[in-house]
């Protein structure tokens, strides 16, 4: 009798929970609804698979135990659904169909001894609470289904356990299911699956998968009655249901290096803030690290019981998370689930800058010093090209109207420090007989650090004038030293027509270095690491070019833990140094510990910012060269013309 | 220290700001005049609800719209401009405005950034409309309308400030001491309204006319002589207070006019 009974009820069960389930999932599309309009890729949806198994997957595989674990707990619970779908539900059975139950059962019966096992020490980033509930939830739905399953496959007598057992196995499976089905679309951790799987087909940048890359800034429009994000339904639908698709593992938290400074910033907790601004509750339930300094459920929304839409900065957040972050996108790299923080950290500066006019720190200073002088620190325009006084530099419009290269001087040009790196690479880019100019007074700063703080009104104006500027004269490369301005003009000009063909200089002199115009002395020996700037590698990729160059000088690198992909920031992007959040340790400073723990004597840059943010770290530690330096340094005279061009003037 | 101005500011306070078109020194473009912008500040903070913000100038000119604009993104819904040609004294329609309004306070700042630069609007406006004129505030401390009276903070030199009592209603300049201005939000700038009023009586400046307008040049040093000996004399001399009291009061015409012919004689003028 029992056995008749048993499956009758477990498919209502299961009837009423997918029930419950489509209800659910209906309520959470609506949440996602509230955000602002934004292309449907429809074409994703059908990728999604290829997506999780490459995409996702190569992000995940950098922690082997929780991907393998993944693919185990996952793959047996889709196919464990599949088969309880068919067997109670649409009433097929076989014993083809009870064995792959019981085989995939049992296939996410280990994943989920794996997850318990991560679980009983679990490190700082992981999230407590529902997630440490997860894993038996999983156990429990795994083995009732297994155990249910072994009398159909004769394995045991059916009625075996009688009444006892059925009644376990109730409950067991009512847990599971509640777990699993309720849970994916009413909220509980399982919701990352639902949200993780749509977010993978829709994601906003479709251009990430498939090996792409996608990384400028979204352009804002200025015409609109509310610039940039108050509230959470001022997001994007798309980047609402990203929220959902967070599954708190925390590696955001464990690269981030506001975070590591004791700043108010965790991403993570950022992103379940997110959350509860869009679908209500209190961040008093978060169950991961606070944002440093910041006790959970201290902030004024923390009461919150949903129902209304609130702002979320200084109530739901408070204003300094979001200043202290550098835009790194090292968070972004790592989370599995192909979240953008820095899209939505900047949405907001938005609307403090735009709106409410409140950039914290020397921000407004800044902000106006770009206005009035196209220059962040307010120096007179004409004196941009100051530096150059003893370099005959050719002039755009004014010496000559097309070049070869046009190289880009950036802000660098008022920097002492920087102008050491500007001469070197004017002398390099001689030696190699490039036809080159620049724009002189007539460069504007690229805008990067505007539109980083927030002031995309600023940004643009930028942008239009350095290409309204640009338009005018022929070159066919840009070359900078600057991976800010790089990144820029390489990624975020096209939205205003500006299309180019932009090098960092570390790639273009690895080009001459490889087709022998310039030629390095290869014997140096110097005790040397390389740091990545963010905007040159995270952003745009570029790991190789510098160390080709390095190495080509001889030099063995010492690579530090933390280099390429999961380079550590130097703390100088996204405007931070100015609008200067205070935490308990300095971001440069763990950075040149990272340097010191390799005993470099030299640590070499390819990016004017890490060199102020480097070199700014008190004495003894290694010595900061810009790439272009050592090159220089390292350039062998024989048959380099780099004498006769020293002298050569300009009309 | 300071007494906490919401306590003791009457409500109902009329206060009028005037703006001008400011010029960056380096870059020479337009902007926020630096002390304009703290007197609005000063307003913003004293009456958000009542403050009045006016500019006599040309509205043709669109750099100066957009400066305009900025000051708006103070979060300013409304602004009032004179519309006031090229080359005309704005003097008297600023004039007739004020007569309109009748505003209690009236704050500018000492001197405009280009044009003629006198600083000597806000002492016109003074004589004309009968209102006391205090230059260089760097605050309000209170404004009491039963009593008719206000109490100002004044800037001397070297970070020393003095507290004015002033009638009301009263004219002030605000001086660069005073508290930063808020920065402008574009959202707001770009949503705020100009008010154009067509002005109808204009003084037409033909003196103007005449003029050649160069950039300013600073104005010749007078040598120093060193006369310290040690290093500790400079440092004395480079740090000690300019105190004023060696100076007199003269009432006699007479006696004053020689004194000044003194100083002309010893200073080699004559
Ligand atoms: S971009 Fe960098 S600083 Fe900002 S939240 Fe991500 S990891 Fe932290
Ligand atoms: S945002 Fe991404 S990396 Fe951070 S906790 Fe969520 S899923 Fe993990």
């Amino acid at each position: 009798m029992v056995a008749d009974f048993l499956p009758n009820l477990i498919s209502i069960l299961i009837l009423v929970s997918v029930v419950l389930a489509i209800v659910g999932a209906v309520r959470r599309v609506k949440l996602w609804r509230q955000g602002q309009p934004s292309t449907i890729h429809w074409a994703g949806l059908l990728a999604i698979p290829r997506r999780y198994l490459v995409d996702l997957h190569h992000v995940v595989s950098s922690d082997k135990y929780i991907s393998n674990t993944h693919v185990a707990t996952a793959g047996g619970f889709v196919l464990t659904i599949i088969s309880v779908v068919l067997i109670y539900l649409l009433g097929i059975s076989g014993s083809i169909l009870n064995y792959a139950l019981l085989t995939s059962s049992a296939l996410m019966f280990v994943g989920a001894v794996f997850v318990l096992l991560r679980r009983r020490n679990p490190p700082a980033n992981l999230s407590r609470g529902p997630w440490s509930r997860l894993p038996f939830s999983l156990l429990i739905f795994s083995s009732s289904f297994f155990v249910l399953t072994l009398p159909a496959t004769g394995k045991l007598p059916a009625d075996t356990g009688g009444w006892m057992l059925a009644i376990m196995l109730l409950v067991g499976i009512a847990w599971g299911v509640g777990e699993m089905f309720l849970g994916m679309t009413w909220g509980g951790p399982m919701k990352h699956a639902f949200a993780g799987a749509l977010h993978l087909g829709l994601h906003r940048r479709q251009e990430r998968f498939g090996g792409g890359r996608s990384t400028g800034l979204k352009s804002l429009n200025l015409q609109k009655d509310k610039l940039g994000v108050e509230k959470a339904d001022d997001f994007k639908w798309n980047q609402l249901l990203s929220f959902d698709a967070c599954v708190e593992c925390g590696r955001c938290e464990k690269a981030c290096p506001a975070f590591a400074a004791g700043q108010p910033l965790n991403p993570k907790k950022l992103i379940q803030d997110m959350v509860v601004g869009m679908a209500g509750g209190s961040d008093a339930n978060f169950a991961g690290s606070p944002y440093p300094g910041v006790d959970v459920g201290t902030q004024p929304a923390s009461t919150y019981k949903g129902g209304e839409i609130i702002p979320i900065i200084d109530v739901l957040v408070p204003a300094k998370t979001v200043w202290s972050c550098t835009t790194c996108r090292a968070c972004v790299q790592e989370c599995p689930m192909m979240i953008e923080h820095v899209d939505a950290i900047v949405d907001m500066r938005r609307f403090e800058t735009l709106e409410k006019g409140q950039t914290p720190g020397k921000g407004a200073e800044v902000l106006e010093n770009l206005k009035t002088t196209d220059n962040p620190n307010g120096y007179a325009p004409e004196s941009r090209m100051n530096w150059a006084a003893d370099q005959n530099l050719a002039v755009f419009g004014e010496h000559v109207q097309q070049a070869d290269v046009l190289l880009w001087i950036g802000d660098a040009a008022f920097d002492m420090r920087n102008q050491r790196t500007l001469r070197a690479m004017v002398s390099l880019l001689r030696a190699a007989n490039i036809d080159f100019a620049v724009l002189g007074d007539k460069e504007c700063d690229s805008g990067d650090s505007a539109r980083r703080l927030g002031d995309e009104a600023t940004f643009q104006r930028l942008a239009k004038t350095n290409i309204t500027t640009m338009q005018q004269y022929q070159f066919k490369h840009i070359v900078t030293a600057d991976p800010h301005a790089f990144h820029c003009l390489k990624n975020e000009y096209q939205d205003f027509g500006g299309h180019y063909d932009v090098y960092h200089h570390t790639g273009f002199f690895a080009d001459l270095v490889k087709t022998e115009k310039i030629k390095l002395d290869n014997k140096k020996e110097l005790s040397l690491t390389y740091h990545d700037p963010c905007y040159l590698g995270r952003y745009n990729g570029e790991y190789d070019a510098p160390r080709y160059l390095l190495e080509a000088m001889g030099i063995q690198i010492k690579e530090m833990e933390r280099s390429k992909t999961k380079a550590r920031c130097c703390g100088g992007g996204g405007g931070a140094p100015v609008t200067d959040i205070p935490g308990t340790q300095r971001i440069p400073d763990m950075r040149m510990d990272d340097a010191k723990s390799t005993s470099a004597e030299i640590i070499a840059v390819g990016c004017p910012q890490c060199s102020l943010m480097l070199e700014g770290v008190v004495e003894p530690r290694p010595d900061v060269k810009d790439i272009a330096e050592l090159m220089l340094d390292a350039l062998s005279v024989q048959d380099s013309p780099l004498e006769i061009s020293l002298v050569e003037t300009h009309p | 220290m300071l007494k906490d101005i919401s306590k003791t500011t009457s409500k109902n306070i009329k206060m009028s700001v005037l703006i001008s078109v400011g010029e960056h020194p380096l870059s020479a473009r337009p902007r926020r005049a630096e002390q304009d912008a703290r007197a609005l500040e000063l307003g913003l903070k004293l009456a958000p609800e009542s403050l009045k913000i006016l500019y006599a100038g040309s509205t043709g000119d669109s750099a100066a719209t957009e400066v305009l604009k900025e000051y708006m993104g103070m979060g300013i819904d409304q602004l009032e401009v004179l519309d006031v040609p090229p080359k005309t004294d704005v003097t008297l329609p600023l004039l007739e405005k004020l007569q309109q309004d009748c505003p209690d306070v009236v704050l500018t700042g000492i001197r405009a950034e280009n044009g003629e630069s006198s600083g000597m609007l806000p002492y016109l406006l003074s004589e004309q409309l009968n209102m006391a004129m205090v230059p260089a505030i760097t605050d309000i401390l209170c404004i009491d309308k039963t009593t008719g009276f206000a109490e100002v903070l004044q800037a001397l030199p070297r970070g020393q400030r003095r507290k004015v009592k002033v009638n009301l209603p009263f004219i002030a300049s605000v001086d660069m001491a005073a508290a930063a201005p808020r920065q402008s939000a574009y959202g707001s700038a770009m949503r705020g309204h100009l008010k154009i009023d067509p002005v109808t009586r204009t003084m037409h400046d033909a003196e103007q006319e005449q003029w050649q307008i160069s950039p300013a040049q600073a104005r010749p040093k007078r040598l120093k002589i060193v006369k310290a000996k040690t290093a500790a004399d400079r440092f004395k001399a480079a740090t000690a207070k300019v105190q004023g009291g060696s100076g007199k009061v003269i009432y006699d015409n007479k006696e004053s006019a020689e004194a000044i012919l003194k100083l002309l004689k010893d200073e080699k003028v004559l």
